[in-house]
């Protein structure tokens, strides 16, 4: 097992934590960002595995887990009572906590965190709900910057058969109707998922992130993600293979898609393509 | 509305903050404050720092266990005053009432810093928070302060004597140490914030009638409630 090349985990984008430990942390902070139904927690869970297999302590993180307040912020979602500041400030509460009692103790420890979310994610969700985009960015400046931070991304009629197949309906917060963009769902997820979306673009070249093409198979997507991580390990180009037992997405039919059955899109699984053409800017795919 | 003075917030409201340490008396006087405006015919609203519902719990049970950190301490009162301003702050001054804040954001800029944030970050967190019309700071050393929490027979919360900073383990020690600092940081902004400085050493109701002087300047022009119904019906 190789240690991680990234030597600078624990900077963090420009304010420092107090009691935050003073230099660099042994660990490597994973991130893997993307919309809802871009694979992202398939993904997290493809990388956890072979990360283990391959010798290194995995900590797997997510939005909304700490201790702290996920409860409360459940019961305020459930109410819609709150105002959007303050929702933008409660999330940030709990990215916090998560901050400091698991990933920052984590990568102390020299663990691999993962990070299925992050900040950029709270960003945007805030942005598009009227935050200044200088307010969000000094806001989570005390956080760790990570060593690579993987951006999924996938066209907008992907994403609504996959948060339908996943969830049988789409989330009122996901299709942002707290927004009121419009009062049919269908409509508002679009709506929302490209207001956020153009969050994302300024922050890929701003925070420089590995965009991946999750048009694709979850396999296809993986074998690309490995690529691009492989090198923080020093592990060359040459990973391993895919560990056995690695599943693919269900798709929107494996779990009762309902009445979209039978009425799925053609190119949800557009051909694999060939290998080693991850990580490329590319315009966005309309 | 012509001959009342401008607003930075925009608002048609009036914004007054009184800030000052624990036992610097600003709470009774926002008070008297309210009583007064009221009787004299003003509408006027009242709000006081950690009062809403949701957050507060929150902040009681991190507390309890202990889960708080500088950072996550600093964001929940965040999170709690901004529900607070978007809730019981903005809608009252934009329809024209005359808001009294006991405290308002400058005790978070205060009580952060000391516990180790970074003011440059504290103060972006806060920006959704327009600036006051006017912020009365209440300075009190911090003896006499001491010494009316202990007259009034007011328990010292572990919180309040900055106990989590591990500068004493005797809290009336740690109580003293943790007002010093937040007294020094006060002081440092008092300047940059516009504070102006009520000598909180008097008794009530000297500091009361030096404060409905200054109250009434700045409130010069601005339209009661009678006014106000008397232009909207005619």
């Amino acid at each position: 097992m190789r240690r991680a090349r990234e030597a600078e985990t624990g900077r963090t984008y420009g304010t420092r934590l107090p009691g935050m430990p003073d230099g660099k942390l042994p660990g490597t902070l994973i991130v893997v960002e993307g919309p809802d139904g871009s694979g992202r927690s398939t993904e997290v869970n493809l990388l956890s595995e072979w990360l283990e297999i391959e010798g290194h302590a995995v900590t797997a993180t997510g939005l909304r887990r700490s201790t702290l307040v996920s409860g409360e912020i459940d019961r305020a979602k459930q109410g819609h009572t709150l105002g959007a500041t303050t929702l933008a400030l409660f999330y940030a509460v709990d990215f916090a906590d998560q901050l400091e009692n698991k990933i920052i103790p984590a990568l102390s420890a020299g663990s691999v965190v993962l990070a299925d979310r992050y900040i950029y994610t709270l960003m945007a969700r805030a942005i598009a709900r009227g935050a200044s985009r200088e307010w969000a960015r000094q806001l989570y400046s005390f956080s760790v910057v990570p060593s690579m931070t993987i951006f999924l991304e996938a066209r907008p009629d992907i994403l609504l058969h996959r948060s339908i197949g996943q969830y049988g309906s789409l989330d009122y917060w996901e299709s942002g109707m707290d927004l009121c963009l419009s009062r049919d769902r269908f409509r508002s997820f679009f709506l929302y998922q490209e207001r956020l979306h153009q969050q994302f673009s300024w922050m890929m070249r701003d925070y420089s992130f590995q965009v991946v093409d999750a048009n694709r198979s979850p396999e296809a997507v993986h074998e690309d993600v490995r690529r691009l991580i492989a090198p923080l390990f020093g592990a060359g180009s040459d990973p391993l293979p895919m560990p056995r037992g690695a599943r693919a997405y269900p798709g929107p039919r494996a779990r009762g898609a309902g009445p979209l059955r039978g009425r799925s899109v053609g190119g949800t699984r557009p051909p694999r393509r060939p290998p080693g053409r991850a990580g490329r800017s590319r315009p966005r795919p309309r | 509305m012509a001959d009342s003075p401008s607003t930075t917030h925009g608002f048609p409201g009036r914004l007054l903050v009184f800030e000052g340490l624990d036992g610097s008396g600003k709470s009774t006087q926002a008070r008297l404050i309210v009583k007064w405006l009221r009787a004299k015919g003003y509408r006027v609203f009242f709000t006081e720092w950690n009062s809403s519902e949701l957050v507060s719990q929150t902040i009681r049970r991190g507390k309890k266990k202990g889960l708080l950190t500088p950072t996550t301490f600093s964001l929940l009162h965040a999170t709690d005053f901004a529900d607070r301003f978007e809730r019981h702050i903005a809608p009252p001054l934009q329809a024209g009432y005359i808001v009294v804040s006991d405290r308002y954001a400058h005790t978070a800029f205060v009580r952060d810093t000391v516990r180790g944030c970074d003011p440059d970050w504290v103060r972006n967190m806060y920006r959704f928070a327009p600036t006051p019309d006017r912020i009365f700071y209440f300075r009190v050393n911090v003896a006499t302060s001491l010494g009316r929490k202990i007259a009034s027979r007011q328990k010292i919360s572990h919180y309040e004597a900055g106990m989590d900073l591990g500068l004493s383990d005797d809290v009336s020690d740690s109580y003293e140490r943790f007002q010093s600092r937040l007294r020094h940081e006060y002081e440092r902004i008092a300047t940059i914030d516009h504070f102006r400085v009520i000598d909180a050493e008097r008794p009530v109701e000297k500091m009361q009638a030096d404060l409905r002087a200054q109250v009434a300047t700045l409130l010069k022009g601005f339209p009661t409630a009678e006014v106000l119904t008397r232009a909207t019906s005619s």
